[in-house]
């Protein structure tokens, strides 16, 4: 992770064009390695790939479901980046996600019949984010007061998050009205407002400026600079008389807080409601993204719009072409295998150079 | 008997030229050391031998047969040894079971015939270690010979050696000399990296001197023999130094220069910084109190490490600035903690501590620092308790604390020069307002630090994990040092710079004294601490032995006192 961070700052210097080739070109191979494979099935790749882009970014309604399914990416990117660059590893995010999901869809149609939407919409994605951070709260005392790895620690309470929010809709917040268990819906029209008269949902909006908040934050702040130094040396943090124990805290509540928030934004912009066994597995799938971008803020956003429309218009396009939904996360390993090899080639290219 | 050459062999890594066109060969039978500064390329040179490094320009030889040294594996095929600064050995496995690793992973493990090569291997170097011992529990100089015996487990052919001996105390340093002279006479080819001219001298049949990257020459076992101490020191150091050190050898020793006038143009070396070869600068007259040192170039003398007392005018009947009083701290198991360490520090002096390595220094250091707790105790500052202040709180009312791990917890290696030198100030203004951070004025600052302090760096965003270690001591003086320190503790402050960076930083340390600053030292070379503190004290144990006066008239006297400290005699 360290030398990822290293390279990242010292990558910035050799100018955009490269930067896009190297993105650009794992894309191609993975196309067309992604294209052989349906061709080996005895399907036409250029059917499946024109329906993607038609589907994920050509049509106005596909577009707009991609900018949709960008929303909780992105904030959990926006997690994701706080908890590596502190050096800490949360890999906890569906538990937290699902929890904050959970308990802002239950608590969204509470108090939208006593409060005003602004209002209700507002504290149910605090709630969200609270939830959250409560749910990493144990893997960070763990991790500050007794150094527990917290790879180990996060996964685990992401499992019983996951349980205990299938518990909760099942046994708490079902909504007695309907047949599979599902928390009551938030009304349509009290959901977050709808874009400039698309079906993208404000929550779009509120993860793009928390991303650039965070980003912000972890390279113009002290604080920000505190939790890099802990990431990249805690022997220094340490030495240098910061509170590691507070700061890994702090790291930990922030990152799940703003994956809870993610959940809170997808209930509250798309379903309204959580039905029980309900989990789109985000968490997990960002990782990856997070690290191409070298928990760069900027850059996550163009990996997410990317991911998004290959997500929404694979979908599609499975469905039309005649392969399986999840054809698409074929496609997805391997763009990340690729990009992980030119990366390589890349970075030995340069040691050479500079040698 | 093995030879092995470098034909003009250049390596050049972003920004430097680490060895830059070096012939040189070693020959068995021989030991053979390279001297030279941090930076000179001896650890480059090292690399290309043990396969982590390949020239970008010459060949290696080895029998006249050009190899190609692509991997460690391919260097111990070739039948290469080496032993590095750092320690590689597992810890949690026993002395055989270290020795057994590496071979290939479908072969069982042969404890006979590694215990019999064991025995060979003992043989030869005259040592005792149990092989089932767990390496925890062998001292650093049975690790250390461990090492040589892995380095040398598939054949007794070639060994390197970077920096043997500064982990070792004096009885380990004598037992490596004897070792490596027993494998000298058994045909091994010995390469020894040093920056010690005395180790050089020691131990050297020949000596090569490297300089930025380049041969600077080489003395061969018959001018070794030929010329007195005092010569050989003078042409180690022109070759080291350039001319302007030849010159100041001259004047200071009564031996005639061997060699030819220096070339003048050779005054062009990057040397000009505030060294000590330069013609004496006022801050360097080291004795106030007009007693007779050798005021008009101390340098030869500090070079080669003879002592040369201070004595500052310290006054005693104030109060002092640091009070230290029955501290103890807790240790992990393995540790030594403190135990009932009292002290005074008065500003403007320096307070040595010697002591045997793990005595409990890096404890007290910390504790001082704020870094660590202290158990029971006091501590005070200008008669103020700040025994509960953290590091960063003491930070603020002037305390400063030189670690002796530069870039385990000093620094973060892969920041930028920038950033570490306000590492410990994150937050606080002026290069942070409001929580906000001000660049422009961190690497501002920077450059001007940079600058005063003779950082040699690419730029202030260069990580300071790519400078020279010199370097990197002098960002972390430049960070401690500044203005508003008024008590230092520095551990180990010249450990592992070459002699002109240690010459820099003792003298940091004592221009600090001058403006006031009161000061410890923690160091594990007496001569070192002889040479600058008005005291001396020693730790034995995690306690304080005792506090040896080291003022002018005291000399030899304190040397004595503070070795029988050292090994415990006087501690009752």
């Amino acid at each position: 992770m360290t030398q990822l961070r290293v390279a990242g700052r010292t990558r910035i210097a050799d100018g955009p064009a490269a930067a896009v080739l190297r993105v650009l070109i794992p894309v191609v191979l993975a196309l067309v390695v992604g294209g052989m494979v349906l061709w080996a099935l005895g399907k036409n790749p250029l059917d499946y790939y024109g329906y993607v882009i038609e589907r994920g970014l050509m049509r106005r309604s596909g577009l707009q479901e991609t900018f949709t399914r960008m929303a909780p990416l992105l904030l959990i990117a926006a997690g994701l980046i706080v908890a590596f660059r502190a050096g800490i590893w949360n890999l906890g995010g569906d538990g937290q996600f699902l929890l904050a999901a959970v308990i802002s869809a239950a608590l969204a149609p509470v108090l939208i019949g006593v409060l005003p939407r602004a209002a209700t919409l507002v504290l149910c994605m605090a709630a969200g984010a609270l939830v959250g951070a409560l749910w990493s709260l144990l893997p960070a005392m763990l991790k500050a007061r007794y150094g527990v790895n917290e790879i180990v620690t996060t996964l685990m309470m992401s499992f019983l998050g996951v349980s205990l929010s299938n518990v909760l809709i099942k046994l708490a917040f079902f909504d007695p009205d309907t047949t599979v268990p599902q928390t009551r819906s938030l009304p349509v029209d009290e959901r977050l407002p709808r874009l400039f008269g698309t079906t993208v949902h404000g929550g779009v909006l509120i993860a793009v400026v928390v991303l650039v908040l965070v980003h912000l934050l972890m390279t113009r702040t002290a604080f920000g600079l505190k939790l890099q130094v802990l990431g990249a040396n805690r022997a220094a943090a340490i030495h240098a008389g910061e509170r590691v124990g507070r700061l890994t805290v702090l790291a930990f509540v922030l990152s799940a807080g703003l994956i809870g928030l993610a959940g809170a934004v997808e209930v509250l912009g798309v379903w309204g409601t959580v039905r029980a066994d309900w989990n789109p597995a985000y968490g997990l799938l960002v990782v990856p993204l997070v690290f191409l971008a070298r928990l760069n803020g900027y850059a996550v956003i163009g990996f997410t719009l990317f991911f998004s429309a290959l997500m929404v218009g694979g979908e599609s396009a499975a469905h039309r072409v005649g392969v399986p939904q999840n054809y698409v996360l074929v496609l997805v390993s391997l763009l990340l295998i690729f990009l992980a090899l030119v990366e390589y080639l890349d970075q030995s290219r340069r040691k050479r150079q500079a040698a | 008997m093995v030879d092995a050459s470098l034909r003009q062999v250049t390596k050049r890594f972003p920004g430097i030229v680490a060895l830059d066109d070096v012939s040189l060969t070693f020959r068995g039978g021989e030991i053979h050391v390279l001297l030279g500064e941090n930076g000179a390329g001896k650890s480059t040179l090292m690399g290309l031998l043990a396969g982590m490094l390949k020239p970008d320009a010459g060949v290696i030889a080895i029998d006249g047969e050009p190899v190609t040294i692509d991997s460690p594996r391919r260097s111990m095929d070739l039948g290469i040894g080496a032993v590095f600064q750092q320690l590689l050995l597992v810890p949690s496995l026993t002395v055989i079971e270290n020795l057994m690793l590496g071979g290939p992973w479908w072969q069982p493990l042969k404890r006979a015939a590694a215990l019999r090569r064991f025995g060979e291997l003992a043989t030869v170097l005259a040592t005792r270690i149990d092989p089932d011992a767990p390496v925890t529990a062998l001292s650093l100089g049975e690790q250390q010979q461990v090492e040589i015996m892995r380095a040398l487990w598939r054949e007794e052919k070639m060994l390197l050696l970077d920096e043997p001996t500064s982990m070792l105390t004096p009885q380990g340093v004598e037992d490596l000399g004897r070792m490596l002279r027993r494998l000298r006479d058994k045909g091994v080819a010995l390469i020894l990296i040093t920056h010690k001219l005395l180790e050089a001298y020691e131990f050297g049949d020949r000596i090569s001197v490297l300089r930025q990257g380049r041969l600077a020459g080489e003395i061969d076992p018959q001018r070794m023999q030929s010329l007195s101490e005092s010569e050989r020191t003078a042409e180690v150091l022109r070759l080291m130094f350039g001319a302007g050190a030849h010159a100041d050898a001259r004047t200071n020793d009564a031996a005639p220069a061997p060699l030819g006038a220096p070339a003048p143009a050779e005054a062009s070396t990057p040397l000009e910084a505030p060294t000590p070869l330069g013609p004496p600068t006022p801050l360097e007259a080291p004795a106030p109190l007009g007693a007779p040192a050798p005021l008009e170039a101390p340098d030869l003398a500090a070079l080669t490490g003879r002592k040369a007392h201070r004595a500052r005018p310290v006054d005693r009947r104030q109060p002092p600035m640091l009070r230290a009083s029955a501290l103890a701290t807790a240790g992990d198991v393995g540790e030594a903690s403190l135990r009932e360490v009292s002290f005074d520090l008065w500003p403007g002096e320096v307070l040595g501590i010697a002591g045997v390595d793990g005595n409990g220094q890096k404890h007290l250091a910390e504790v001082l620092a704020g870094q660590r707790a202290a158990a029971r105790g006091r501590i005070s500052l200008a008669g103020r308790d700040i025994t509960r202040g953290r590091v960063p709180d003491r930070r603020r009312l002037g305390i400063r604390y030189v670690t002796d791990e530069r870039l385990g917890e000093g620094t973060v290696a892969t920041f930028s020069v920038a950033i570490n030198l306000v590492l410990k100030e994150i937050g606080t203004l002026p290069y942070w307002r409001h929580g906000l951070t001000d660049w422009n004025l961190i690497q501002e600052s920077a450059r001007e630090k940079i600058r005063a302090h003779d950082i040699r760096t690419p730029s202030e965003r260069t990580p300071v994990g790519k400078l020279s270690g010199g370097n990197i001591q002098k960002v972390l003086l430049a960070r401690e040092l500044g203005a508003e320190a008024r008590v230092a503790i520095l551990n180990k402050p010249t450990y592992g710079l070459d002699l002109q960076n240690q010459r820099l930083a003792l003298e940091r340390i004592d221009a600090a004294a001058k403006r006031g600053v009161a000061l410890m030292v923690i160091s594990t070379d007496l001569d070192e601490l002889l040479e600058i503190s008005d005291r001396i004290g020693v730790m034995y144990q995690g306690r304080l032995a005792g506090i040896v006066d080291n003022g002018l008239s005291t000399g030899a006297d304190a040397e004595r006192k503070v070795a029988a400290l050292m090994t415990g005699a006087a501690a009752a």
